[in-house]
């Protein structure tokens, strides 16, 4: 075999993942964290009447950054996540975990180097990327 | 039994998108923070060219509960800062939306930083 | 291409006097379990981060093969260690405690070979006597340097493999008894233009097989001779290229191959492929390998450390995965 015939071998006949059983935790998972989502923000504006939409939905960001955060601290969101794979990496709660997961890693590079410094080495493309585009979003939005 | 119907509704719509980042794992070998790239730039899409709106009356935490829901926030807030703000809020409207959920990221992951170690997977 | 020889017969036949190895939880749970000398049941190993827990592994890893061998450390001419870490963090804080002279090698996965081979020649050529090998690896901090924090909620592939937690030291010696090394070939660097950071059994499997082959077409040994042909981590699916591309140069292992990485764990234990790093085929070959050929139950061994040779940085640039693999032949005391 040469290169390329080894390289579409590989491809060819390398082990792939199960999709039904990866596909259906995704789905429940995913639904499950949604709904949970859905459920606070209920919540959320029988309890505060007067408060705006807006307002209910960031608390409600906020609220499940903060599950997602803590469920990464207490050493759970990993096995979540490998069970649910993007169940569990594209709600809110996986950009939470993105956040808390390197800054824990590198703690024991200390607060200054370790933890802050390191804290966006994965959500960082998601942040930047993010604010790039509404800026651009912003300037299209002026001349609308 | 309207509230079971939105609650189907919010799992339904955040079970597929789930499912389409899953199927993305598996197709294409890429790394999480790529996949919420992706769902994030397809929130902006969706709300710039008003579509967001439509599956978010349906869907409701099913869409805005992944980061899609962050994107369109960023979006959504690009737009109402240029329209109400100028050049200001052009360039501060997307940041402002998502301001409540970043700050808290990154707070929560400097406090559980310092309380917790990562452990070991097994 | 080069056809200089790269395989050497050594004359004086240096022999392990002793091997002692030290591994992590999982995988004292694994297939393996009962045959490593100590097993921890917390792989920080009382150390405040993971590397310098790898590091006292190491430490312990040749402290036990010193005092198993019967020799003090001054009698050590010359230690050969190496790591997955940059800069060889484990090896190199290992060698803090030591006081011999220190050579630190990196070779990704294929350390063990490489050191083996470092010792084995400098000692046929008289100018040492004894040397000490050592190398490990350790599931969190190669996680770390070379994927993901380890609370990241991802998935790992099918094709990927888990570093092991162990670490295993050799005490090789010009004279005295037990397992001597016959024959080496040192392995040139293999790039078949695998880019699949998480499928590195495919990466190596064509340097394995052009050391196998070489090994035989320069050496004249057989590998019907062989009791056991084993390669370092190249996993199950790795071990089944290796295969395909031997059977293709009309070499046929299969009856004797078997593959340290696919050994090491238990299925249950979902690792995928199967173990790798620096510390897998080290912990195979002294705890379980070495041993059989003591009670002459195996009596010749090919053993094939293999590596991919890349860097964090490498695969973000473009690049591809060099894969590289040594052979070392080793024969049961007489």
């Amino acid at each position: 075999m040469d290169k390329e015939q080894y390289k579409q071998y590989v491809k060819d006949t390398a082990p792939r993942s199960p999709e039904v059983r990866t596909l259906l935790p995704a789905f429940f998972v995913g639904g499950l964290i949604c709904a949970i989502g859905q459920a606070i923000s209920d919540l959320l504006s029988l309890w505060l009447k007067d408060f705006e939409k807006d307002q209910i939905a960031a608390l409600t960001s906020a609220i499940l950054i903060f599950l997602g955060a803590l469920l990464t601290g207490l050493g759970v969101y990993d096995k979540i996540g490998k069970f649910a794979g993007g169940g569990s990496i594209v709600p809110i709660t996986g950009f939470a975990n993105s956040i808390v997961s390197p800054a824990m890693e590198y703690n024991r590079e200390g607060i200054f180097f370790g933890v802050c410094a390191k804290m966006f080495t994965i959500a960082g493309p998601i942040i930047v990327i993010g604010i790039a585009v509404s800026v651009l979003v912003g300037i299209i939005g002026m001349f609308l | 039994m309207e509230i079971l119907l939105t609650y189907l509704k919010v799992f339904a719509g955040g079970g597929i998108i789930c499912t389409i980042g899953q199927i993305l794992i598996n197709k294409t070998k890429m790394t999480s923070a790529r996949i919420l790239v992706i769902f994030l730039l397809s929130g902006v899409v969706l709300e710039l060219f008003g579509a967001f709106r439509y599956l978010e009356s349906f869907f409701k935490a099913g869409v805005t509960v992944p980061i899609m829901g962050f994107g369109s926030s960023l979006a959504k807030g690009a737009l109402k800062g240029a329209k109400e703000a100028g050049i200001t809020g052009a360039l501060g409207g997307g940041m402002e939306a998502v301001s409540v959920g970043l700050s808290c990221a990154i707070f929560f992951g400097f406090v559980f930083s310092l309380i917790f170690k990562s452990k070991t997977k097994q | 291409m080069n056809k200089r020889k790269r395989t050497f017969e050594l004359k004086t036949k240096p022999k392990i006097l002793s091997g002692y190895t030290v591994v992590g939880p999982k995988e004292g749970d694994g297939a393996l379990g009962e045959y490593f000398d100590k097993v921890l049941t917390d792989d920080l190993f009382g150390e405040k981060t993971y590397e310098l827990a790898e590091s006292k592994m190491q430490q312990e890893a040749v402290k036990g093969a010193l005092k198993r061998s019967g020799i003090s450390k001054e009698e050590i001419d010359l230690t050969v260690s190496g790591d997955l870490l940059n800069q060889i963090y484990a090896s190199c804080f290992a060698a803090r405690e030591l006081e011999t002279a220190f050579l630190g090698l990196y070779g990704a996965c294929s350390t063990f070979g490489e050191s083996l081979i470092v010792a084995s020649l400098l000692i046929n050529t008289g100018m040492i006597e004894k040397c000490c090998c050592s190398t490990s690896s350790h599931f969190s901090s190669a996680e770390r340097q070379y994927r993901y924090p380890l609370e990241l909620g991802n998935q790992r592939p099918p094709t990927s493999q888990w570093t092991v937690t162990g670490a295993g030291a050799s005490i090789l010696s010009a004279d005295g008894d037990g397992v001597s090394i016959d024959k080496v070939t040192i392995g040139r660097v293999i790039d078949f233009g695998i880019d699949d950071v998480n499928n590195m059994g495919a990466a190596m499997a064509p340097a394995a097989a052009d050391t196998i082959s070489a090994f035989f077409g320069e050496s004249g040994e057989k590998p019907e001779d062989f009791d056991m042909i084993v390669t370092g981590d190249l996993g199950r699916y790795g071990g089944e290229l290796l295969l395909k591309l031997l059977y293709e140069k009309n070499i046929n292992i299969s009856k004797v191959y078997h593959d340290c990485g696919a050994m090491i764990y238990k299925p249950e234990q979902q690792t995928y492929q199967g173990g790798s790093g620096a510390g897998c085929c080290n912990v195979v070959f002294n705890a379980f390998i070495a041993n059989k050929m003591l009670k002459k139950e195996l009596k010749k061994v090919l053993l094939v450390p293999t590596g991919a040779l890349l860097s964090k940085d490498s695969p973000l640039q473009g690049q591809t995965i060099p894969g590289i693999a040594h052979a070392i032949s080793f024969r049961a005391p007489e």
